[in-house]
């Protein structure tokens, strides 16, 4: 059956994209693609669906709900991954930005502790 | 007593609500270390100002971070100070042994080797729970299959790195997997390695405050995701 292999596909590309999955200008492109995409099919499923029963038919699916079911499972899938990535790397930004301030705050010390460090040198050198 | 060997060697504490044990743990620092930096990582309670008042340098982050950038942050403030040449890792709870360190930092500047990384398997190891022995010795055998690194104890917080090899410590999993990413990057760095007998003090406090064994299904799945993105 057609279905099979699509959703098998896009699963495969879901994995994919969570280990390899680079945020570029192709993959915004192509997010913004398949948004358009996703908004003029929506207009063409409310305008006849039965057009979306027999798409569905045509790949092996019993019912034109049962093939937006698996298309939002899909869409789900990649939208979850895509926060996923970007709240990983907005976190390494945040935690690079957290660094800098704790480090910035403890320059006092830092100058404070260098001095004593020299001076126990000194001392073990006299 | 600081010894002259200890001099040049700063100690970095990464703390996490550890009021109730971190005075006792700088203190004892303090004896063998003229430097030690904790590095708060946003608790709660009173473990900056404590550890402030026993003598340490407090690093504060504004909030928290994880572990990983904890000791990320504290190696990257030792670095900041030109007189150190060697960094030495010690967890707040209390489990090491200050003597340990000092013998490590002395095998490191004796041997000039670039790594040495405690190890509580080299030793006598009859202290270790055993649910915790198994779990180590796995994670052990994980680590040499994934950086070839044939270690006895791959997840001990007792470790002291040269100002070269702790320069390469930059770590992108920012919780509890980073034990496991420090090896990594070192492994990869292809420093020098060697492993100290240390010995872990399993307190009620510790085993409280340590991980839970089902946390290594997340380690796991941190550095599979960790490692594959990192070959794309």
């Amino acid at each position: 059956m057609i279905i099979k292999l699509l959703l098998i596909a896009a699963l495969a590309a879901a994995a994919y994209t969570l280990m390899h999955g680079r945020r570029s200008a192709l993959s915004l492109l192509v997010r913004r693609g398949i948004a358009l995409l996703a908004i003029a099919l929506g207009v063409v499923a409310v305008v006849s669906p039965d057009l979306v029963t027999s798409v569905a038919h045509a790949v092996g699916v019993g019912r034109g709900t049962d093939l937006v079911v698996y298309a939002l499972c899909v869409t789900f899938l990649f939208t979850t991954i895509g926060l996923h990535m970007r709240l990983a790397a907005l976190n390494d930004r945040f935690v690079d930005l957290a660094r800098r301030v704790a480090l910035n705050e403890a320059k006092d010390e830092a100058a404070r502790a260098q001095t004593a460090l020299a001076e126990t040198q000194r001392s073990n050198v006299a | 007593m600081v010894t002259a060997l200890a001099t040049r060697a700063a100690v970095v504490v990464p703390m996490f609500n550890e009021a109730q044990v971190i005075g006792n743990v700088v203190t004892e620092l303090r004896g063998s270390f003229p430097f030690v930096v904790c590095v708060d990582d946003g608790s709660g309670d009173d473990s900056a100002a404590i550890a402030r008042a026993a003598g340490a340098v407090v690093v504060s982050h504004p909030t928290n971070l994880g572990q990983g950038a904890a000791l990320e942050t504290g190696i990257r403030f030792a670095l900041g100070l030109p007189d150190v040449d060697h960094v030495v890792t010690f967890d707040a709870d209390g489990q090491h042994d200050v003597a340990d360190a000092v013998a490590m930092v002395e095998r490191a500047r004796a041997s000039d080797v670039q790594v040495v990384l405690g190890s509580r398997f080299l030793g006598a190891a009859e202290h270790v729970p055993l649910p915790r022995r198994l779990l180590l010795r796995a994670a052990a055998h994980f680590t040499r299959r994934t950086t070839g690194l044939a270690l006895t104890d791959a997840h001990n917080g007792l470790r002291v790195l040269r100002r070269d090899a702790a320069s390469a410590v930059r770590l992108r999993l920012h919780g509890m997997s980073h034990a496991s990413e420090i090896l990594t990057v070192l492994a990869r760095g292809g420093f020098t390695m060697e492993e100290h007998p240390v010995t872990i003090r399993y307190t009620d406090y510790s085993r409280a405050k340590g991980q839970r064994g089902y946390n290594a299904l997340n380690v796991l799945f941190d550095l599979a995701v960790n490692r594959m993105r990192a070959a794309a």
